[in-house]
């Protein structure tokens, strides 16, 4: 028998609970984040135009750039002051 | 796994001896006249009946004893003190017993003096062992057994550990020796490892330096390389998450180089030598195992790179005709350095005619114009491993770093109307604002040269960059911590 060390970082994630689906945008605060890719823009554009049809009303966030995770400030605001998020890869 | 304390000596007069030691043997019958006449007290290391079964001998079962008090021969004769057992003979010599001992007439009939043997607890096959029973290992990781009718290899790959290629099962044995490669304490934090940020000691780049095929000597690189990848300004994180084929590539320079036996000759970029090839692959070991950024998780490369495996090589200092690349970015020449560069595997720069600097340099450009593609400036930096005959060229012209860049630079300059997207019936290119506009390929300082390779060939490498400055992965120097 061989005893080896472990070489992860022995990480226990928590699970969490995901927040329920809204039945309806209506009414609803959604956060559009840009992660600063090309012609990102021009897709969360088109979404804005769909959600605000829908009744919901709409902010507009980007990351200062797509090499990085968006910083932890970034994130806070997102998830205190919208009720979803919808995050846009482009190119 | 919990710290021994040593256990005391005991007081007076003290022979450490092994059956298995044909001087001990020899003695064997002073010892029993010591301790007649003197007061001894005899530690045996195998034979628990060696040199008699008396209350006076001590058997060192587990050789805690013998490896506590730094025993390296056999026999070992000390005057115990208290704490104090630096008072010692090593080996039989008939007048330096009778003078440590205080007694006369010891062994008339044995010769006058013989070496001794050597110590158990030094004994190559038991040393591992008893560093890890009894060094007080205060390692945390947690413990895998792998069963019996498991194959090692197969277990850890599993479980998820490799990169594809085998790896050394990391025992508590040869962690505690690649240990010894630093200074540094096994609980001390190097960084903070992406994509999961996790806190990541010393001890756990050990394992996956064993893991990756490390020797010890080779830990304060990896160790430093792994600082250098978790700044915010190397971003490791998005190095990794990106689509295209980039990880850290290594470049030592400074006396560590020739130290732990790095390649900057033949072959330097590719298989063969133990260092080159473990020491990359150990730091991108850390970014897997504890960083959790693996292949389909956060690495995103739309098709990667063998040189993710790892990539990392030496600079020829001594064979170039310039500064030295860690000189160029401001460290000592006695300096031992890593740098990380964002980059893909190298490609070759191929030139068999050029006979002067001029030539050489415009062909170079023509080369790297190319990087990415021809379209895209400024965005990315590279790295030039130039090979010595390449280099020749610069030293009979008398070039330095400082001008071979500054022309190399200047033939590096596009015509806007050349690149923007549209140009010559494609659609990749840069936007239409730069129509007018002369544009660098490299930005500013984007071109690092290397000197490296045989004396042999002419032919230089590249590699090229990833996203470069703030909004991407700034090239990151440290000096080497041993």
């Amino acid at each position: 028998m061989t005893t080896v060390l472990d070489p992860t970082g022995e990480l226990r994630p928590e699970t969490r609970e995901r927040v329920a689906r809204p039945e309806s945008l209506n009414g609803l605060t959604v956060g559009l984040l840009d992660i600063s890719k090309p012609r990102g823009d021009v897709f969360l554009d088109r979404v804005e135009e769909r959600l605000t049809g829908l009744g919901a009303s709409v902010k507009r966030f980007s990351k200062p750039t797509f090499t990085k995770p968006a910083p932890v400030d970034l994130r806070h605001e997102i998830a205190t002051t919208c009720d979803a998020v919808i995050e846009a890869l482009a190119d | 796994m919990t710290a021994t304390t040593p256990p005391p000596m005991p007081e007076g007069l003290v022979a450490v001896v092994k059956k298995d030691c044909p001087t001990c043997v020899l003695v064997a019958p002073v010892l029993t006249d010591l301790a007649d006449r003197a007061g001894l007290t005899v530690i045996t290391q195998d034979d628990p009946a060696f040199p008699a079964v008396a209350d006076w001998v001590v058997h060192d079962h587990d050789l805690a004893l013998s490896w506590h008090h730094d025993i390296e021969t056999v026999p070992t004769l000390l005057n115990v003190k208290g704490d104090d057992t630096s008072s010692r003979l090593e080996g039989w010599s008939r007048d330096q017993w009778e003078a440590f001992t205080g007694t006369d007439a010891l062994g008339v009939d044995l010769p006058d003096w013989r070496p001794g043997c050597g110590s158990l607890s030094v004994d190559p096959t038991r040393t591992d062992e008893l560093a890890v029973r009894f060094s007080g290992s205060t390692l945390t990781s947690r413990r895998v057994e792998i069963a019996a009718l498991e194959d090692d290899w197969e277990a850890m790959w599993d479980r998820g550990w490799s990169d594809g290629l085998p790896v050394v099962p990391p025992t508590e044995a040869r962690v505690l020796r690649m240990l010894e490669g630093t200074s540094r304490a096994p609980d001390e934090i190097v960084a903070v490892v992406p994509p999961d940020l996790v806190e990541c000691t010393v001890e756990k780049v050990a394992v996956n330096a064993v893991m990756a095929g490390c020797k010890p000597e080779y830990l304060p690189v990896v160790l430093t390389a792994v600082e250098a990848a978790c700044t915010d300004e190397f971003n490791m994180h998005g190095l990794l998450a990106t689509t295209m084929p980039v990880g850290p590539v290594l470049i030592v320079n400074g006396p560590i180089v020739d130290e732990i036996g790095m390649n900057s000759g033949l072959n330097l970029l590719g298989q063969g030598n133990r260092a080159n090839s473990t020491i990359g692959r150990a730091l991108q070991l850390v970014i897997r195992n504890v960083g959790g950024g693996k292949p389909g998780g956060v690495d995103r490369a739309t098709q990667g790179s063998p040189a993710k495996i790892g990539l990392c090589f030496a600079e020829d200092e001594a064979g170039s005709a310039w500064d030295s690349f860690a000189e160029s970015r401001g460290f000592d020449r006695g300096a031992s350095t890593v740098t990380l560069f964002p980059g893909e595997g190298p490609r070759l720069l191929f030139d068999q005619k050029s006979r002067s600097a001029e030539s050489l340099t415009k062909h170079f450009a023509e080369m790297l114009r190319t990087y990415a593609s021809p379209r895209m400036v400024m965005q990315f930096e590279t790295v030039v491993v130039m090979s010595p005959e390449h280099m020749n060229r610069y030293r009979d012209a008398g070039w330095d770093r400082a001008r071979f860049l500054d022309e190399l630079n200047a033939h590096l300059m596009i015509d806007g109307a050349e690149i923007i997207a549209g140009a010559g019936g494609i659609e990749e290119g840069m936007p239409e604002f730069v129509k007018d506009m002369r544009l660098p390929k490299y930005p500013p300082g984007g071109i690092h040269v290397v000197h490296g390779g045989s004396h042999a060939g002419l032919f230089s490498a590249a590699i090229g960059g990833w996203v470069t400055g703030e909004i991407g992965s700034v090239t990151v120097t440290r000096e080497i911590e041993r």
